[in-house]
């Protein structure tokens, strides 16, 4: 048996994963970094629009803090987040975007003086402070009060990552490529590492840690049609769930984007629309303003989903082969700005559309992007339930996100829990000792061989691609963006049916090393129980809450449902997770539930809501003189890591 | 985009490494042509089709991540975003990208290469107290237009077409080739890291390194992201030559 030892193993080698190696490094942990294939490439390298950091120093962030970013992201999650982690993340945010700079991301930069900018279809001048000339600039996103989205053109993740990838080889940290975690150690509700499989030779390891982090990226690939890249199949949350004592949170809590190009499904950046991109129908009319008269295109992405595919039931969809579409028009932004800020976006309409974007609408409709559940942790990133497993980015649910993740918070959480989260590791490798019985590793090694031999000899049976398609056809079909419980009573059903045939899978390349159908056939099953979480928990959840929209049931229900979904999956043959649900705590919110703003508000109210929002007009009035932080002290007091404490500073108002 | 159903004639290379006994030899598969197919969707219908064996590598299937280079007709390219319809004939001969270890099929280690080439040019920056500067404080301003230039310089996705396509890395292994330059360049531009020429001569200025290119700019004509190759190997040499 092959076993490598090491304090901290991180599984997967995106922006969340190195970040956490590289805080665990430098605290003078050892550490290895799993990955399925080059670091470099990661799906974290696809974030184009940019990281949310309320920086102020673009004219149009003029006035931002950390108070406005929290409150957009409380809103943007539809009160479903944890706001004890939205506090830590906004406060956290700005040290991350200056750390990486010092890194070397080469972030676009404000110029003093006057620019052109579209802002509601129309041209704008508008004119950028001499004082803030040179520092980091920023542009506008959905669901924000501010321009706070932080960018280098429209390749942000791949500057991000391409800046993180090369600390951690600075720091000589070890990334094991081409290894696949495929089961995790555990014993009495610890864990210690995991069973990985070489993707090359098909051998066996057993990497025995102290610390386990999973940051293995989201779970797009469970929709036939997504836009994230091949490897987020969530394999990394899969085998948390399947130690049976880990929870995942949030599951059906799905985020579709508006704009993924048809048919293929690459995104176009929020950015087309955040530079003043607008939504065109079938006969070229903007339809956005009249569903949402406020943030028109720039709603957040939930509300922009459902909204284009409204207007579409109605028959405004421009029709072709492959269904209906609308139009993404950026020609109004003009070609120095594409050529400029847009230039990914350029290449993608013309490699896999054979357009020009500055002369043409690109054809988009809403498609599956973003995972906002993921492995429960609490604030420190540490499952809940697993003691030593940790979980950051999208793999987690920390919960930053709730129900509906902000466009450009996704690339700042990776960061941003990649060091907080690296620090609670750093400390679980202090406080703890190795202590792991031969025995146990050997138990999980021996198993994981047996499941192999197992697909390696059967002589008939399931064809994992098939089962695999027939998966992906029942989460689009009947898992989507709008939902019902007929649609979803049957998703269920369907999904229990593959789960029993995932049982018996049997290959016809019968080789034991480099084999994708053997990778295949250890994933699907897998992944079948994942999407199985996700249909049953939106299944159960009569409610609609930010990404998670139901047809029959269409209020937000705070009174019933403002809780997060808990699913383990404890018994092995069985053909369904097991349920519960963790409260949210109005009682310690800083912002309590109300509209988001966008459409009707039918809200049911928790009744808490008015006793929170009576408390915290009482402890404004009695603390008239207290500033923003001293305030939030009195509201939600919550422990920062003494390293992230600090306030931040911005032209004109200092550390204020 | 034709909208006539077509037969695609692949001609794969196919070599498994790891299994005793097997040989490198081409094999035909035949694919029904859709609209808007590309490579990765046509490689992935093999695959699932017709044989289950068959390696290669994509992840972001946009073009972004760098994952799929081959050789496509005699020439290293991007195949996730290489259209089937752009072949008039329907004939596609697909190899792997010479240069790099093989792993098996279409599949090659260009990840061990690019880490081995990150160690050697030291990529990142080089600046002692990047690890002491306090974070709280407003970050260090920089020129805007030097902001966007290094951008356009770290565009490179790390594919190894400009390797593949060098015949100067045929001749000398240990040729640091474009990719190598290019990273050069991007840092001895950014006034974050800093190394003086003096120190970057010790990294590239032999033959090895940025002396050794014969010019024939294979890297030039066949980079997926359009670098300026051309440019930035004259132009490092020039100031290389300058040193001493």
């Amino acid at each position: 048996m092959k076993v490598i030892y090491t304090d901290s193993l991180v599984i997967g080698g995106g922006l969340a994963g190195l970040r956490v190696a590289i805080a665990a490094t430098q605290r003078g942990y050892d550490t290895i970094v799993l990955s399925l294939i080059p670091a470099k490439r990661s799906h974290s390298a696809a974030a184009q629009g940019g990281m949310q950091a309320s920086l102020g120093a673009c004219i149009k962030g003029d006035g931002d803090d950390e108070e406005v970013h929290f409150g957009d992201t409380v809103r943007g999650s539809d009160w479903g987040c944890d706001q004890d982690v939205a506090r830590m993340f906004v406060n956290t945010a700005p040290k991350a975007i200056r750390q990486l700079s010092a890194w070397g991301v080469p972030w676009s930069r404000v110029t003093k003086g006057d620019r052109d900018v579209i802002i509601n279809g129309e041209k704008v001048t508008i004119t950028e402070k001499q004082e803030a000339h040179g520092l980091i600039s920023s542009r506008d996103f959905g669901g924000t009060k501010k321009w706070r989205t932080c960018f280098t053109s429209d390749g942000t993740g791949h500057t991000m990552l391409y800046a993180m990838d090369n600390k951690a080889i600075q720091l000589g940290i070890q990334v094991h490529e081409r290894k696949e975690a495929i089961a995790l150690i555990h014993e009495d509700g610890v864990c210690y590492g995991a069973i990985v499989r070489d993707l090359i030779t098909g051998e066996l390891i057993a990497y025995v840690a102290k610390a386990t982090t999973i940051a293995t990226g989201g779970y797009g690939r469970l929709y036939a049609i997504t836009t994230n890249s091949v490897v987020s199949e969530g394999i990394g949350t899969a085998i948390a769930l399947e130690t049976g004592v880990a929870t995942l949170g949030n599951m059906e809590a799905v985020q579709f984007h508006p704009t993924a190009i048809v048919p293929v499904g690459i995104l176009t950046t929020e950015g087309c629309r955040g530079d003043g991109g607008l939504l065109l129908d079938k006969d070229g009319y903007r339809f956005m303003p009249d569903y949402e008269p406020g943030k028109k295109e720039l709603a957040s992405r939930d509300v922009v989903s459902r909204r284009i595919l409204e207007h579409m039931r109605k028959g405004k969809g421009v029709a072709s082969r492959y269904g209906d579409h609308i139009w993404l028009d950026i020609t109004l932004l003009g070609r120095p700005h594409i050529e400029k800020n847009l230039r990914e976006v350029k290449e993608i309409c013309e490699y896999f559309l054979g357009i020009d974007p500055a002369k043409e609408y690109i054809p988009v409709r809403p498609t599956q992007h973003y995972s906002m559940g993921g492995i429960r942790t609490k604030a420190t990133g540490e499952s809940q339930t697993l003691k030593g497993l940790f979980s950051a980015g999208e793999a987690a649910c920390w919960d930053l996100h709730g129900f509906n993740r902000l466009g450009g918070n996704s690339v700042a959480e990776t960061v941003v829990a990649g060091m907080i989260v690296g620090e609670f590791v750093a400390d679980y490798c202090f406080q703890n000792s190795l202590d792991v019985k031969g025995s146990t590793v050997e138990y999980f090694m021996k198993k994981e061989e047996n499941k192999i031999t197992d697909l390696l000899v059967r002589d008939f049976g399931e064809n994992p691609f098939e089962l695999k398609a027939e998966m992906q056809k029942i989460m689009m079909d009947d898992v989507g963006i709008f939902r019902n419980a007929k649609d979803l009573e049957k998703a269920v059903e369907e999904l229990k049916i593959l789960n029993q045939r995932a049982k018996n899978i049997a290959l016809r390349n019968r080789v034991s090393s480099s084999n994708p159908e053997l990778v295949e056939a250890i994933r699907v099953p897998k992944m079948i129980k994942l999407a199985q979480c996700v249909a049953y928990g939106a299944m159960l959840r009569t409610e609609s809450r930010g990404g998670h929209a139901r047809e029959d049931y269409p209020e937000r229900n705070d009174k019933d449902w403002l809780k997060r979904t808990l699913t383990s999956w404890k018994d092995d043959s069985a053909d369904l997770p097991e349920v519960t649900y963790e409260e949210l705590d109005i009682m310690k919110m800083e912002l309590p539930p109300a509209s988001r703003g966008y459409g009707v508000d039918n809200t049911v109210h928790h009744p808490d809501t008015a006793k929170r929002e009576q408390e915290i007009e009482e402890i404004k009035k009695n603390n008239p003189d207290v500033d923003r932080f001293e305030l939030q002290k009195l509201l939600n007091p919550i422990p920062i890591p003494e390293k992230f404490k600090g306030k931040n500073e911005r032209i004109g108002r200092g550390f204020k | 985009m034709s909208d006539q159903e077509r037969i695609l004639k692949f001609q794969i290379f196919r070599y498994n490494p790891q299994k005793p006994g097997d040989k490198p030899r081409m094999v035909t598969y035949e694919v029904k042509e859709a609209t808007g197919m590309t490579i990765f969707i046509a490689l992935n219908d093999i695959r699932e089709q017709q044989d289950p064996s068959l390696q290669f590598d994509f992840v972001c299937r946009a073009g972004i991540c760098g994952s799929c280079a081959m050789v496509v007709n005699g020439k290293p390219t991007l195949a996730c975003r290489t259209m089937t319809s752009t072949f008039e004939d329907g004939e596609i001969k697909l190899l792997p990208l010479p240069g790099f270890e093989l792993i098996g099929d279409l599949s090659v280690n260009t990840g061990k290469f690019m880490r081995a080439m990150s160690e050697r040019v030291e990529s990142w920056i080089h600046e002692k107290s990047s690890d002491e500067i306090s974070f709280e404080k407003l970050e260090e301003r920089m020129d805007p237009d030097v902001a966007d230039e290094i951008y356009e310089l770290e565009r490179c996705v790390e594919c190894g077409c400009c390797v593949s396509a060098c015949a100067t890395k045929r001749m000398r292994p240990d040729f640091l080739s474009a990719v190598g330059f290019m990273r050069l360049a991007r840092y001895s531009l950014d006034p974050r890291d800093k190394r003086s020429d003096e120190e970057f001569y010790e990294i590239m200025g032999d033959d090895d390194g940025v002396f050794g290119c014969m010019t024939l700019l294979g890297c030039e004509d066949y980079c997926p992201k359009d670098l300026p190759h051309q440019t930035q190997i004259a132009y490092l040499r020039r100031k290389m030559a300058l040193i001493k």
